[in-house]
């Protein structure tokens, strides 16, 4: 029933001198004598483990690190058994388990983790999701109809559902060439790129909110993308009304089947986690809002992903590029990309260990 | 290795106390963070924020007051680039404190941002496995509808600009930011769907042994006196564990004053006259030979609570 002792009384640091063992009266202080220096050692490369991560410790105490994890739990188990010493107890349980997250707890570095998840993870997060994409893409299909016929109903819609932000000249009732000027080129690359900026942190921004939104059973995320859909559509109708309709697909395919994939997927992310915990199934609505939330990230840190590239898209080669065929050029390689990426890119599981 | 004692169902454990079951079978206890320290650690992230915030915005005031000098009297080209690329740094940083402080920060060894750290609490995840990014990532993207909506619907909505759509708003979100309060392991929403909580994370010195100073390594006799503590059979059975940590907690405070009215209570109790100026010697006298006698039962398999047992 004794634990192991490994030899070493002394790490690195210098551990305090012990009382002599044999002057302890009580046989579980003299248990705890024996083993204190073990557990003191575990403590030092613990703490400097929290401190640094694996850096700042040799090999050889990485190697010993399991067993003298073991000793301390060992010592823990016969000290609740044997030992009334409050004080030795509570220091053995907080030493277990700061040991336990290092040794139970090596997590992949960022690097690890972010190979495993753009070769593969990140993919078959986004199939594992796929009910919910369709749903969501539904939705974002609806919302973009249901804009379409409000405006064409009656115009006053379109002042509703477009933030005066965005209106400038693009209202009912404008020319074909101020509206065709809206779709237009900038001469230089000058400032295009703070515009990107912008655009990437707003749109991550808007698609965080909508993943999160999916917390309360999805309703809002899908309410979220209805709207934003609904103000897409009637753009749609502005401009195809003024016979622009294929250069207005163009403009917008540029960044658009990029950047409304990203919101397609935050939007099915989000009502996965809601869908989950409404219909948990057989595991509790915790697990599967667990289970779905981890899912949900994965396909999240994607979306941010896709917005970096989205608004780069958006605010360099729509802006330069002018033709028809060159913007849906871009637009269609994106797409197809996407598509090939998330459905048809199937790498093998790597198992992650333990 | 012996099967654990279990924890679980004695009496005198906390309420806030959890259990976390190693891969040895070791049943660890953990405590659950309090509201008031999460509270704390997320006030002290906040005011680590803006510090830095405000640093970086002095910062790039004072860079972007130095490219217009340099390049003032060359060309104006070359300012505006300058700013330009200074603009998109600030935009990109913006985003990545909104949404990347928490997430690096958790990921360390520590799994805790510094105001967590300063707290002494962590992130860990619930089912006692191991702390993934996913995790990570998931519990910190719902900040959003936990902090920031609200506080800005809460912070707008009684101006009345929005009506009582605001309000709505406000009475919505304010489910989520109280979400902590609905729930008996104070979970938020991010916990709930990364499938983590947030525990303390304990510091614990190891402390002096009680039986090689004092009385108790000397069986009993007293260094000041002479004198020779020593307790029969039925004087030990009066305690109990419970009595046995209470006299411990008592003896490693170090605080003398303390010492005599229970030194006078215990004596009382087991029918000796209470004598004075020796208490400690006798304490710890009587600490040990009620260690070594409850310990001693223990081996076989004999326990005593707490002197009702």
């Amino acid at each position: 029933m004794k634990a192991p002792v490994l030899s070493s009384w002394f790490g690195k640091t210098a551990v305090a001198a012990p009382p002599d063992i044999e002057s302890a009266a009580l046989r579980s202080d003299r248990f705890r004598l024996e083993r204190e220096g073990d557990w003191q050692r575990l403590e030092d490369i613990v703490k400097r483990m929290e401190k640094g991560g694996l850096r700042r410790i040799s090999d050889e105490e990485l190697l010993a690190l399991p067993t003298l994890y073991r000793t301390a739990a060992s010592s823990l188990s016969v000290a609740r058994e044997t030992s009334l010493d409050a004080a030795t107890l509570s220091y053995l349980e907080a030493l277990v388990q700061r040991a336990w997250f290092q040794v139970y707890g090596p997590r992949k570095g960022f690097f690890a983790w972010f190979k495993e998840f753009i070769l593969g993870g990140w993919s078959r997060a986004v199939r594992e999701i796929w009910l919910d994409v369709c749903i969501a893409l539904f939705v974002m299909v609806a919302g973009t109809i249901v804009g379409w016929l409000l405006v064409a109903q009656n115009t006053d819609w379109y002042y509703r559902l477009i933030p005066g932000g965005f209106a400038d000249t693009r209202v009912p009732g404008a020319s074909r060439e101020a509206l065709m000027e809206t779709l237009g080129t900038e001469d230089s690359a000058d400032r295009l790129s703070i515009f990107a900026a912008s655009l990437f942190s707003n749109n991550a921004g808007v698609a965080i909110l909508a993943f999160a939104l999916g917390f309360a059973f999805g309703i809002p995320s899908l309410l979220l993308l209805v709207h934003n859909m609904a103000l897409l559509g009637a753009m749609m109708w502005l401009f195809v009304g003024a016979d622009l309709g294929v250069e207005f697909a163009a403009w917008l395919s540029v960044h658009g089947t990029t950047e409304l994939f990203a919101i397609l997927l935050a939007g099915a992310a989000g009502l996965h986690i809601g869908r989950s915990m409404a219909f948990p199934g057989d595991k509790s609505v915790l697990e599967a809002a667990a289970a779905s939330g981890r899912r949900g990230a994965v396909v999240m840190a994607g979306v941010v992903f896709m917005m970096v590239i989205a608004g780069l898209l958006e605010a360099f080669p729509r802006q330069l590029v002018g033709s028809v065929e060159g913007r849906f050029t871009i637009g269609g390689a994106f797409l197809v990309f996407w598509l090939t990426y998330f459905f048809l890119y199937r790498p093998a599981r790597v198992e992650d260990g333990l | 290795m012996s099967a654990a004692v279990s924890l679980r169902g004695l009496t005198n454990r906390p309420k806030q106390e959890r259990y976390l079951v190693t891969p040895e079978g070791i049943e660890i206890p953990i405590m659950l963070a309090s509201k008031g320290s999460r509270l704390g650690a997320l006030i002290l992230d906040f005011l680590f924020f803006f510090l830095v915030i405000y640093a970086v915005v002095y910062f790039v005031i004072f860079v972007a007051g130095g490219a217009a000098e340099t390049f003032a009297s060359d060309s104006i080209e070359g300012a505006s680039g300058a700013l330009e690329f200074l603009a998109i740094l600030f935009i990109l940083f913006l985003f990545f404190m909104r949404y990347g402080y928490f997430m690096a920060m958790e990921l360390g060894p520590r799994s805790a941002t510094w105001g967590k750290r300063i707290v002494g609490i962590r992130v860990a995840a619930r089912d006692g496995g191991r702390l993934t990014p996913e995790a990570v990532i998931a519990r910190n993207l719902l900040r959003d509808i936990e902090l920031f909506m609200p506080l800005v619907f809460i912070m707008l909505a009684p101006g009345g600009e929005w009506g009582s759509y605001g309000v709505a708003g406000a009475v919505w979100f304010a489910i989520f930011m109280f979400f902590p309060f609905f729930n008996k392991d104070n979970l938020r929403a991010g916990d709930i769907i990364a499938g983590t909580w947030v525990v303390e994370a304990p510091r614990t010195k190891l402390a002096e042994t009680m039986s090689t100073s004092g009385a108790a390594a000397t069986s009993g006799s007293s260094t000041v006196t002479g004198a020779k503590y020593e307790f029969g059979e039925a004087e030990l059975s009066v305690y109990g564990e419970h009595e046995l940590q209470v006299l411990e907690r008592l003896l490693r405070e170090d605080k003398d004053e303390a010492l005599g009215p229970v030194h006078e209570t215990i004596c009382r109790k087991i029918g000796w006259d209470p004598g004075a100026g020796d208490e400690r010697a006798f304490l710890e006298a009587f600490y040990a030979q009620l260690r070594a006698k409850l310990e001693g039962d223990m081996r076989f398999g004999k326990r005593k609570a707490n002197k009702h047992a």
